[in-house]
């Protein structure tokens, strides 16, 4: 057989999708079809749901899709963590579940932060302990997208209490359909309630949902967290969804309204620099030169961020790997949000103690001001990210470890998960 | 390539990079500090004529290397890493520049060649007392007498004016106002009716004079009362050029910094390892790299023309002079008692910082013109 080409990829699906692509189709059964000839996840390995291809090849095959406005497998939210995750550690039977991860069939969360483990993952105490052909998991999880209708989760839990902490961890699939799993939304300060806790009583998981080998968690979940970074990075094409008309597209859009709506808040809490200037100019605030001191700061840190992305995007192009400037996105965001909520505040005067409609912009501005915190926590908080840049780029030595060598049972904890 | 630098560059910037580190080290740049003029001649035409970095942005035709701002920010970068002393910026950026946007081709032809081959030196006299780099406020005078152009007026923080051999002027037509009726002139050091007085400075690396005009004659340079719209762009480009040396000064206190981290111990460890250094460190490292971008994108758009520039001058040099400020106060903290004592080299970069972020507007006078001018553009799109 010859290797595929460009040329080659593109007929082949041209010919395929000629042949099969239907928008009068329900979605899942669009999805089955797409799924099982493999076009839809190119780059997989063709024993898996996928043929093979390079993610050059694979991006052929994917713009062919988009260019006739052919929709794609189920890429919303955490399923996309469960699937990569899957893919590269799961079992034959557990990559069985991969089909209802992209026709959509199924939701899946991520049960891995707790009350006392933010940015210490590792230092999780959920337990999981073995009883005869399954394990029985007590504990409880934190900041849970999506688990109000999810069918399945990634779950990290504690297996060894006499090993450091890295190495007593171990990665399961949990059935969320069952006795003992309490889902309770979690309301934000800003009155949205995108997460949820979750309390696992007595929880029972089969043996063969055991992602890796027992005791090699912390190694599954770098996986997990590896591509949720990249979820970040596509959350922002999400916007770009297929339009057209055909009872798929109807059930696409459902779909989609249904997987953003924990995020409809996400642009606010980036600080909505775009608004800035209008609201100065119409408001006639632009006048006050400390008000233009705060939106300069704002609009000036928003400008070099998107030359520094671009700078990056750049050094990546011509080959060369980017130097420190791939690496302060995150932080630089929370910098960003901050300055544009004190803009805005600026902007608005004795207006900024007022919210709803009887706020600026109908509650906007006021959504803005009390979304920006999540910024500098979610995903990593500012402080982490300052270690990562300071160990990682600038080579500066890590806190020696109090906690990383000695057993679990014998670290300092908060006092409200003793065990 | 945009947001990119080409092999050439790349290269261009090691030669320079080589030559500022082993003709420039900080013993040197310590005795200029303190040395009368502030700069060694014999260093100064080595610059000039082995490197020719005195005319990068110069056509070839008038005696330059006919490369454009992107390469001339690569020299102040690397200059700025050494806190090079000489009157490269005054003379090589600021001067050139009012030449190249400002003076006839033939007025070109005849002073280019001396600057770029570093045989005579010039400043630019533009603020005034007060210190205020806006044309429009220019309070100096120049009126025609018999065919002859006499300028009274007094210039201020004019940099390096104490060695210069030629000095440019900006002056105004009396009665005008704002950006009309600015004309630019040129005059020699020994022009009856000037007088120059060196001032003190803070950075020793960065010498400043006063410059007394009484009925002072002076050759007008380019068309009279429309030097505004040139001097602007001078001062743009200049403006993208400092912060390019602001960046490169920021990042060698950013290297100082972390290299003592990484072997300074109390409490038994390194202090690099706990978190109140590394924090700094890291918030150090992205003020720099941030201002690097802004530095390098308003350079690329500065060599294509672009009208972008103006808001791209303003907000690289806003965030390079705070990011060096920032850098420089960290960096002394870091270093901690030993930081303080004039044999620590953070001292050179910290008063070169003081002054940088002060000379052609502070960061907060180009955020307010920034959004001044946003403001502007969107009053008239609308209108």
């Amino acid at each position: 057989m010859s290797h595929p080409s460009e040329d080659s990829v593109r007929q082949e699906i041209r010919a395929w999708l000629t042949e099969n692509w239907d928008p009068q189709l329900p979605l899942i059964q669009w999805r089955k079809r797409l799924i099982a000839s493999g076009w839809g996840c190119p780059a997989w390995p063709a024993d898996c749901y996928g043929r093979g291809l390079s993610p050059g090849l694979a991006a052929v095959a994917e713009e062919e899709m988009r260019r006739i406005g052919a929709v794609g497998v189920a890429q919303f939210g955490v399923r996309l963590l469960a699937a990569a995750t899957l893919l590269e550690h799961g079992t034959d039977a557990q990559k069985n579940l991969l089909p209802r991860i992209l026709t959509g069939e199924d939701t899946w969360c991520q049960l891995f932060s707790e009350p006392s483990s933010g940015s210490d993952l590792a230092g999780l105490s959920t337990r999981a302990v073995a009883d005869g052909e399954s394990w029985i998991v007590n504990g409880q999880k934190v900041w849970t997208t999506s688990a109000q209708h999810a069918d399945y989760a990634m779950l990290l839990a504690r297996t060894d209490w006499d090993l450091p902490k890295h190495q007593g961890l171990s990665y399961f699939v949990l059935n969320m359909r069952q006795p003992g799993v309490v889902v309770r939304p979690l309301r934000q300060m800003n009155g949205h309630a995108s997460f949820n806790e979750v309390f696992l009583t007595d929880v029972r998981v089969s043996s063969d949902m055991l992602v890796g080998k027992h005791g090699e968690g912390w190694k599954v979940a770098l996986t997990t967290l590896a591509h949720e970074r990249r979820l970040a990075e596509t959350m922002r094409n999400w916007g770009r969804m297929e339009h057209g008309q055909g009872r798929i597209y109807d059930d696409l859009q459902a779909e989609h309204a249904i997987a953003m709506e924990p995020y409809k808040w996400y642009p606010q809490r980036a600080g909505r620099v775009d608004l800035l200037m209008n609201r100065a100019v119409d408001s006639g605030r632009v006048r006050d030169p400390l008000v233009r001191q705060e939106i300069a700061k704002a609009l000036m840190l928003e400008r070099a961020s998107e030359w520094t992305a671009q700078r990056a995007r750049a050094a990546r192009a011509l080959g060369q790997s980017p130097g420190p400037e791939g690496s302060l996105g995150k932080l630089a965001a929370s910098h960003i949000a901050r300055a544009a909520a004190l803009a805005h505040s600026a902007i608005g005067g004795a207006d900024s103690m007022l919210s709803g409609h009887d706020a600026p912009e109908n509650g906007l501005i006021a959504e803005i001001l009390i979304s920006v915190p999540a910024c500098s926590i979610a995903g990593g908080t500012d402080e982490i990210q300052r270690n990562i840049i300071a160990e990682r780029v600038l080579g500066l030595p890590r806190e020696p470890g109090g906690d990383a060598k000695i057993p679990y049972r014998e670290i300092r904890r908060n006092t409200f998960d003793k065990q | 390539m945009q947001f990119a630098f080409t092999d050439e560059q790349h290269q261009y910037r090691e030669a320079v990079s080589r030559f500022c580190r082993e003709r420039s080290p900080p013993s040197l740049v310590r005795s200029q500090m303190s040395s009368e003029t502030g700069f060694d001649r014999e260093l100064w035409e080595q610059l000039c004529t082995n490197l020719g970095l005195s005319g990068i942005q110069v056509p070839e035709a008038m005696g330059g290397q006919g490369f454009g701002a992107v390469e001339l920010g690569i020299a102040m970068e690397e200059m700025g890493r050494v806190n090079f002393c000489g009157p490269y910026f005054a003379s090589s950026v600021l001067s050139t520049g009012a030449l190249l946007n400002g003076a006839t081709e033939a007025q070109q032809r005849e002073y280019l060649p001396q600057l770029c081959s570093g045989t005579r030196i010039a400043a630019l006299a533009l603020a005034e007392p007060g210190g205020n780099w806006d044309p429009a406020v220019i309070r100096a005078t120049a009126v025609q007498n018999n065919g002859h152009w006499q300028i009274d007026g007094c210039k201020s923080y004019v940099l390096d004016g104490h060695i210069a051999d030629l000095f440019i002027v900006a002056a105004r037509r009396p009665g005008s106002e704002g950006l009309d009726g600015i004309s630019l002139f040129l005059l020699p050091a020994d022009t009856p009716g000037l007088s120059v007085t060196a001032l003190e400075s803070l950075d020793g690396t960065r010498r400043l004079a006063r410059v007394q005009l009484r009925g002072t004659q002076a050759n007008l340079l380019g068309v009279s009362d429309e030097a505004a719209s040139g001097l602007a762009r001078t001062l743009d480009e200049a403006s993208v050029a400092l912060a390019a040396e602001m960046v490169g000064g920021a990042q060698a206190l950013l290297d100082s910094a972390v290299a003592y981290a990484k072997t300074r111990v109390q409490f038994g460890r390194v202090i690099g390892s706990f978190q109140a250094i590394k924090h700094k460190c890291a918030d150090m490292l992205l003020d720099i790299e941030f201002a690097r971008s802004a530095a390098y994108r308003a350079a690329e758009l500065a060599a294509c023309d672009s009208d972008e520039l103006r808001d791209a001058a303003s907000v690289a040099k806003a965030l390079a002079s705070d990011a060096f400020m920032h850098a420089a106060t960290e960096t002394l903290q870091i270093h901690g008692g030993i930081g303080f004592t004039w044999d620590n080299d953070t001292q050179i970069y910290y008063k070169r910082a003081r002054s940088s972020s002060v000379l052609l507007g502070t960061a907060t006078e180009h955020r307010d013109r920034y959004v001044l001018q946003l403001a502007a553009r969107r009053a008239g799109e609308a209108g």
